[in-house]
């Protein structure tokens, strides 16, 4: 009986849709709640350094003089401590991963426009 | 002219692992063979030791439940609900009664995907392909629940110190347990072929026997000591709200690979039932609660984890940073037994056999 269990249940999936998507071409959404990746409003920071003492992964570094925020995505495990620290909510996080990366490099973000946005 | 009681057998030593296309992660394992006969099985482990319990000396209280969820990724779940429990033990948080049953819902739909995850493994391990590949698919559905609700697939991040980062609505919650009902019964397309198959029976039916005293004296854990026919689960300690939720522990008399496929196989539908009795009697209210100060004291804390009873060990002196922090997971403790279980078997049954702990080396190398 089991013999036929299995035999009907791959025979049946044999004449259905793939249950796997053909990506590139599809790709998979993502949930509204899902840890992506974390973003930031940078004009709004006070640059109080909360997220990077309370990153466990020493992802984030602040420099209060400069006024940047800078975040090695490489280093981040989007656990979410930096969202729910921040005082003034202008982290986030995005349910979009990361795209790959080609090089390794730190994102910087700069409050003074003069400053470059990113590096 | 030597006769055959003078003539020893020649024994072979084969190397299995660490890299071995059966197993997930690496261990090491010499099997003494005589002809095709195991004789005896020399463990060696440590391939990927990562130092974590020393890292309390660096990171507060606080962000090593984050290293804690990250020990392994099948379990990781209920290592973050471990550390969380041993520190507000220490502490003496009262966590709210909906985060109570938030984890238990949670953990048992970790148990559930951790527990067909094995099932695709172990058909992998003895070559039924289609097996597992519908096992992993009906997984996938429960990984999505997961990812809706808590954001991380494998990595659910939702315990924290003093309740659980996220709730889930009522309305949703009720949803949710209509499609796990229709999950549950896709499952039994898979659990009917792993309980009444010829040819699964053929490869687990007598194969790797661990007698009850055998599991009682190498201490093993989970399905392995169940399917040895002894009750013993530390979720019948009642942590978290599983004093409130009523159930039978599932146990298996055949000591062999084939009762312990069908421990997992039965804790599948407990495990289904436990989230929907969990979803039912969840009271509303809040799911967390503010802890202030540093931990001072010690407590170890007993948790039942997909692959068995896991202990946390913490120690505090009132600073945030813990003394100690000690883990014993459940795959470390079920090596003795394999190791019994393994002498005798024939040399083909060794992927099978060593599948039946549910190997997690990231677990017992920490």
């Amino acid at each position: 009986m089991s013999l036929m269990k299995i035999a009907g249940l791959v025979s049946g999936w044999a004449l259905r849709k793939p249950a796997t998507r053909l990506y590139p071409f599809v790709k998979r959404e993502t949930y509204p709640h899902t840890r992506g990746h974390i973003e930031i409003d940078i004009g709004k920071c006070t640059f109080c350094t909360l997220c990077e003492k309370k990153c466990p992964a020493d992802a984030i570094a602040v420099d209060r003089a400069a006024k940047t925020w800078s975040i090695d995505r490489l280093r981040c495990i989007s656990c979410n401590a930096c969202v729910e620290a921040c005082p003034r909510k202008c982290l986030s996080m995005a349910n979009t991963y990361s795209p790959a990366m080609l090089q390794h490099g730190i994102q910087t973000f700069a409050q003074n426009p003069a400053a470059p946005a990113e590096k | 002219m030597s006769t055959a009681t003078e003539t020893k057998p020649k024994r072979t030593i084969i190397p299995f692992g660490p890299q071995h296309p059966v197993l997930p992660e690496p261990i090491h394992l010499d099997l003494v063979l005589e002809d095709e006969k195991v004789v005896e099985v020399i463990p060696s482990i440590g391939f990927i030791h990562r130092g974590l319990e020393k890292l309390v000396e660096k990171k507060d209280f606080q962000e090593m439940t984050y290293v804690a969820e990250r020990i392994c990724g099948i379990c990781s779940c209920i290592h973050g609900h471990s550390y969380c429990e041993a520190i507000e033990n220490v502490m003496n948080v009262q966590v709210p009664e909906r985060a109570k049953y938030l984890r238990v819902f949670w953990d048992e739909l970790s148990r559930i995907h951790s527990h067909i995850l094995w099932a695709g493994l172990f058909a992998d391990s003895f070559g039924f392909e289609s097996l597992f590949m519908h096992s992993w698919r009906i997984r996938e559905k429960i990984l999505d629940i997961v990812e809706e609700t808590t954001g991380g697939r494998v990595i659910f991040g939702y315990c924290k110190i003093g309740g659980t980062r996220r709730d889930i609505a009522n309305g949703r919650l009720k949803s949710i347990v209509t499609e796990l009902k229709a999950i549950e019964k896709e499952c039994h397309s898979i659990t009917d072929v792993f309980e009444k198959d010829y040819s699964v029976k053929k490869r687990t039916k007598g194969i790797g026997m661990l007698s009850k005293d055998d599991a009682v004296k190498l201490g093993a854990v989970g399905p392995m000591v169940r399917a040895s026919g002894i009750a013993s689960d530390a979720r019948k300690l009642g942590y978290a709200a599983y004093g409130n939720l009523t159930w039978e522990l599932i146990t298996e008399s055949g000591c062999d690979c084939h009762a312990r496929l069908m421990v997992r196989c039965r804790e599948i539908y407990q495990a289904f039932d436990l989230a929907y009795q969990a979803a039912d009697k969840m009271p509303d209210g809040p799911v967390e609660i503010k802890v202030t100060g540093n931990p001072t004291g010690e407590f170890a804390a007993r948790l039942e984890q997909p692959r068995g009873e896991v202990i946390y060990y913490v120690k505090g002196n009132g600073t945030k940073n813990l003394v100690r922090f000690r883990v014993r997971t459940p795959t470390f403790a079920n090596i003795p037994p394999l190791l019994k279980a393994l002498e005798g078997c024939e040399l083909p049954d060794v992927p099978v056999i060593v599948l039946t702990i549910d190997p997690c080396i990231s677990c017992a190398e920490r």
